[in-house]
């Protein structure tokens, strides 16, 4: 369990990025941070692992501060995916997979071991191993990026725009494989986004921030759009203009449920 | 011909001390200047300070350098050292500024990323910014490494054995072949020392050589 306790962060200018912010972000589950740009969505994930120092408050994982905590230590706890993958240019995708063991002094034979399969898991091929980051796709890059946050098996994973720099097919694909493996692996996921569908596809519990970190409302995805809190809330999901309405029609005693653009999407059962 | 033939002995003994009074500066120089230039990334203010000392210490002219330096710090007039301790203050002077442009080169996502990773500091400069400062920091060597081979002839002035001694020497007698040998020699040595720093270049930065490739492949 993550915790966010009356956390504020105000960077040296005098810019307060996030002030006052509660949050509990349970284990095992996907917690999706969703907002515009700028609205402290990055600051917030970055105090997990003491990138980010919050200013008051405090961040709390299974109830102990994260600022007791050695930071290379607990960054070597947590996996980390960011939008531009981060590898390491001068490092072979295996190694790059493999960094954090290394770190941590796992022999090379066995970081080895671990690196290939989970480049498996990631449904890498294992023929890309020793390439160089720029000899890869951006979408490959990605799995790269998650492979080596994996690597370690760490209990908490922090995603921040992980799928924000490829095209939307590969997009897609990632994301129904995120799905599959957080099936698998049932991870802490804290991920961050822009993008309201990736949220309610992703995410367990949704986090909607308006501008200043504030939370504007946390939810399931049916939750938010059942009840959305206002109308920020509202026009941030699409509810507003009627993009998110289905209505059904009947077609020869069948009920077809179809979108506000007139397509059909599916049928009604039950 | 016939003057190279009666001399190897002595054109060999120069060649030697030319060899070994510059990969001394050159390497001394590149390690010196590693922690400045990286410090001088750090903070701005340093790197203004090794900048115009760095363009100041290089308008001194390296003869008359070479012979203040013994009644600064006390060395022999005719002593060696006093041209590895000039000819390194050239170095530091120009590989601190490649230095830096090496380590300011590293792309600061990598490096936060990198940190996100777990590396600590040490690891983080030796591991992650080193190697990537690597082509810059090659860059810069080639041209200490040239210009550390041809003023060292400038020793020779000084009364210091290298290959310079040909051209002085060559010159005080009226001796061409002499002359010609001294330069052919200094160049080839310079031109060798280069071909080294570039193979060793390959073998350490392989992904550099391959990020190279495919730029000029795409271009
Ligand atoms: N190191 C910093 N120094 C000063 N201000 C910062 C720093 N990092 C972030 N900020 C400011 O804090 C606010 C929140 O930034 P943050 O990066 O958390 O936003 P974000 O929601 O992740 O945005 P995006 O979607 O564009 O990534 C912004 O106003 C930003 O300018
Ligand atoms: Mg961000």
């Amino acid at each position: 369990m993550i915790e966010y306790r009356s956390v504020g962060k105000t960077f040296s200018g005098g810019n307060a990025a996030v002030a006052d912010f509660d949050l509990v972000i349970p284990s095992h589950t996907t917690t999706v941070f969703v907002g515009s740009s700028g609205c402290g969505k990055t600051t917030l994930l970055r105090m997990v692992n003491r990138m980010v120092e919050p200013t008051s408050g405090q961040v709390l994982i299974d109830d102990v501060d994260v600022a007791s905590r050695n930071p290379v230590e607990l960054r070597r706890s947590i996996g980390y995916v960011m939008q531009a993958s981060g590898l390491l240019p001068h490092r072979s995708v295996l190694d790059n997979v493999g960094t954090v063991l290394r770190l941590q002094g796992v022999s090379r034979a066995e970081t080895r071991r671990r690196s290939l399969e989970l480049m498996e898991t990631v449904g890498l091929d294992t023929a890309l191993a020793d390439r160089y980051p720029h000899q890869l796709s951006g979408g490959q890059q990605q799995r790269v990026g998650v492979a080596r946050a994996l690597v370690t098996d760490p209990n908490i994973l922090l995603m921040d725009e992980p799928f924000g720099a490829v095209d939307p097919i590969v997009r897609d694909e990632l994301q129904a494989e995120l799905l599959r493996l957080q099936r698998e692996l049932g991870k802490t996921i804290v991920f961050v986004t822009h993008d309201i569908d990736e949220a309610f596809l992703l995410g367990d519990q949704v986090v909607i921030l308006a501008k200043g970190g504030q939370r504007a409302q946390v939810g399931t995805p049916a939750d938010i759009l059942a009840a959305p809190a206002n109308d920020f809330v509202r026009s941030f999901v699409g509810l507003d203009k009627g993009g998110r309405e289905l209505h059904v029609e009947e077609r020869d005693g069948v009920q077809v449920v179809v979108d506000a653009q007139g397509r059909a999407t599916g049928v009604l059962k039950g | 011909m016939r003057w190279i033939g009666n001399n190897t002995d002595l054109i060999l003994g120069y060649l030697a001390s030319h060899v070994w009074l510059s990969i001394v500066p050159t390497v001394l120089g590149f390690l010196l200047a590693l922690p400045i230039g990286w410090w001088a990334n750090r903070v701005p203010a340093v790197r203004g300070v090794v900048l115009s000392v760095g363009n100041v210490l290089y308008t001194i002219p390296s003869l008359a350098f070479i012979l203040i330096l013994p009644g600064v710090i006390g060395t022999g007039f005719l002593d060696p050292l006093n041209i590895v301790i000039a000819l390194t203050v050239y170095a530091v002077a120009v590989m601190a500024r490649f230095a830096s442009d090496g380590f300011a080169s590293v792309s600061p996502a990598v490096l936060d990323s990198a940190r996100a990773s777990g590396f600590g500091a040490a690891g983080l400069a030796l591991r992650v910014e080193l190697p990537l400062a690597g082509p810059v920091l090659l860059a810069g060597l080639r041209v200490v490494s040239v210009s550390t081979v041809s003023l060292v002839s400038v020793g020779a002035l000084a009364g210091v054995d290298n290959l310079g001694r040909l051209f002085t020497e060559g010159v005080f007698t009226g001796n061409t072949a002499e002359i010609l040998t001294g330069i052919v020699l200094v160049v080839a040595l310079a031109l060798v020392l280069d071909l080294l720093l570039v193979i060793a270049g390959r073998a350490l930065l392989p992904w550099s050589a391959g990020a190279r490739r495919v730029r000029g492949g795409v271009a």
